[in-house]
């Protein structure tokens, strides 16, 4: 019940900086550069492999799309970091959470509160983007991922892992520091991520290993990966060759206990936060 | 009833600072007292500690019979902090709903009302706080710790940013609390304010209570200030009972008397004494 108070007064704060606002300009500036992008692909790219073999469509498509799934995952974790990134420290320092933490509110429920209220604007954000740049990839290229739900979830449980470790990081950290090493992390994860794409793609197993171990240690990155590896996860032959050569092939599936290994890392983060705010002073 | 509030050999340490080291503090239902101390001497980390958001690092410290901390000691308590906020998007009457929905305060609209009427700010109760000055806000703050009527009110410097008509408000308003039987533990550096609204004193100095009473108790009597035809003068170690004596001796030695004043210390002689600092 607190929980969801905090919530509810976290997402007004969020409506009140007009975060909304500048999201939706962004966003339709990113889906109308899509479009047009995809458009322009269509219609200029026809016979471009010259080898009748190659599915186009497929190739066309999934390049595409995957440069949507890629801004989706960077837009959704922009948001879900600064949305966090000063909701412990950040607050106190501004004496917002004092007043708050006094009241008999557990403080589980004001952490609890807050991680809602980054998860239920980030992830349907997810949710909206991704449907949007799916419809547009669909009439616009006639193409369609070969599973069509697996990326959007993927990506939902990405950016609420972020969300949950920029909380962790706002416990310790002042806003600034906080935001840096988060995307640090995220960018740490990608090379990781780039890596292994690498890996696959020249047969080098070291490469390989060290996106599997990251797949364990940055469970968002391992879940991005696996969003893109769902693209084109039945299609095989020649095309998933010329695929595997695109600035989004060579994905890897992740270990196969990904799903899994995610939610308990999310519930670790989450416990990491619950105990490191039980025994902040304020 | 117990106690409002009960600390025993409270502790607290920073790394190597201590901040408080072993206070006892006793305050009873309905009474005011007035926390002081130079700057560091470990007043809010006090406060804190009985608010429950920072943790002590020994002895104990009990807010109506309850655990400082525990989540019914938090609700028989209301605190303005020193360096608060509020979300600068609410109106002031949206302040309190929150804090009311926080406190499960049953009080609704009139318990706003009245609140709002206490700290003078019925007028402005659609105000936004980005729109009210730093003297509202404050004003706002202490109605904020006001709602769900605490057992133990918190005060850390709550007239600091207020104007005197202001402060005269907070010192009304407080009046009006221990009608209430509402106890209040009231940290401030203004001593002329603490003497003026206070039932006792407490003084603490580099993390120790050095000093506790009732005024008359911690300041001391000077002597007898003597105003005669030859001057004003002060006369050491005497009191009231020899002052028809004085007077006597004064008139039979030919001087004319025109006033004749017991003089006490001040408090804040008896802060700088305790405390030996310059400054409160």
């Amino acid at each position: 019940m607190n929980a969801a108070l905090v919530a509810v007064y976290a997402f007004r704060e969020t409506l009140r900086r007009r975060v909304f606002l500048a999201v939706l300009v962004l966003t339709t500036a990113f889906v109308a550069l899509y479009w047009l992008g995809a458009r322009f692909v269509f219609s200029k790219t026809s016979g471009f492999s010259g080898n009748p073999v190659v599915d186009e469509n497929v190739v066309r498509g999934a390049s595409v799309f995957g440069l949507a799934l890629f801004a989706t995952y960077f837009l959704g974790c922009v948001l879900a970091i600064f949305l966090t990134l000063g909701a412990i420290r950040g607050e106190a320092e501004r004496g917002l959470l004092q007043p708050l933490v006094a009241r008999p509110v557990g403080r589980s429920s004001l952490i609890g509160g807050r991680l809602l209220a980054a998860v239920l604007v980030c992830v349907p954000y997810v949710v909206v983007v991704y449907a949007i740049v799916l419809a547009i990839t669909r009439h616009t290229l006639h193409w369609a991922p070969d599973r069509q739900l697996e990326p959007m979830l993927a990506l939902m449980l990405a950016v609420t892992i972020i969300a949950a470790l920029s909380l962790l990081g706002s416990v310790f950290l002042a806003p600034i520091a906080n935001g840096i090493t988060v995307f640090m992390l995220l960018g740490i994860g990608m090379v990781a991520g780039l890596l292994g794409q690498i890996g696959v793609v020249m047969k080098i197993h070291s490469l390989e290993r060290i996106a599997e171990a990251s797949s364990w240690i940055a469970p968002f990155e391992a879940l991005y990966q696996r969003s893109l590896f769902a693209l084109t996860a039945e299609t095989s032959g020649v095309t998933k060759t010329v695929l595997s050569l695109g600035p989004f092939g060579g994905p890897q599936a992740g270990p196969s206990q990904l799903w899994l290994w995610s939610l308990g890392y999310l519930a670790l983060v989450t416990a990491a936060v619950l105990a490191a705010f039980a025994r902040l002073d304020l | 009833m117990p106690p409002a509030l009960t600390t025993r050999a409270l502790v607290k340490r920073y790394g190597r600072t201590t901040a408080l080291a072993g206070v006892d503090l006793e305050i009873a239902p309905g009474e005011l007292v007035g926390l002081l101390g130079p700057n560091g001497a470990g007043k809010s980390t006090l406060t804190k500690i009985v608010c429950g958001i920072v943790r002590s690092s020994g002895g104990e410290a009990k807010v109506c019979g309850a655990r400082a901390g525990s989540r019914s000691a938090r609700a028989a308590i209301g605190y303005l902090a020193e360096l608060f906020r509020f979300p600068d998007w609410l109106s002031a009457e949206e302040v309190l709903v929150l804090h009311q929905r926080l406190a499960s305060s049953r009080g609704g609209a009139d318990e706003r009302r009245d609140l709002l009427g206490l700290v003078g700010l019925t007028d402005a109760r659609r105000v936004r706080v980005s729109a009210m000055s730093k003297g509202m806000q404050q004003r706002l703050g202490v109605a904020q710790a006001l709602v769900g009527r605490p057992r133990l009110l918190l005060l850390d410097e709550p007239t600091s940013a207020l104007d005197p008509a202001g402060r005269r408000t907070v010192r009304e308003l407080l009046e009006r609390l221990r009608e209430r039987e509402i106890a209040v533990l009231l940290n401030s550096h203004l001593l002329s304010e603490v003497e003026l609204v206070c039932d006792r004193v407490a003084i603490l100095s580099h993390g120790r209570l050095v000093a506790a009473g009732a005024m008359n108790e911690l300041t001391r009597s000077r002597g007898l200030e003597v105003e005669t035809s030859a001057g004003v003068r002060l006369i050491e170690d005497v009191g009231r009972a020899q002052v028809p004596q004085l007077v006597r001796e004064l008139v039979a030695a030919g001087e004319d008397v025109f006033s004749v004043r017991l003089v006490r210390s001040t408090l804040e002689e008896a802060f700088l004494e305790l405390t030996g600092s310059d400054a409160a």
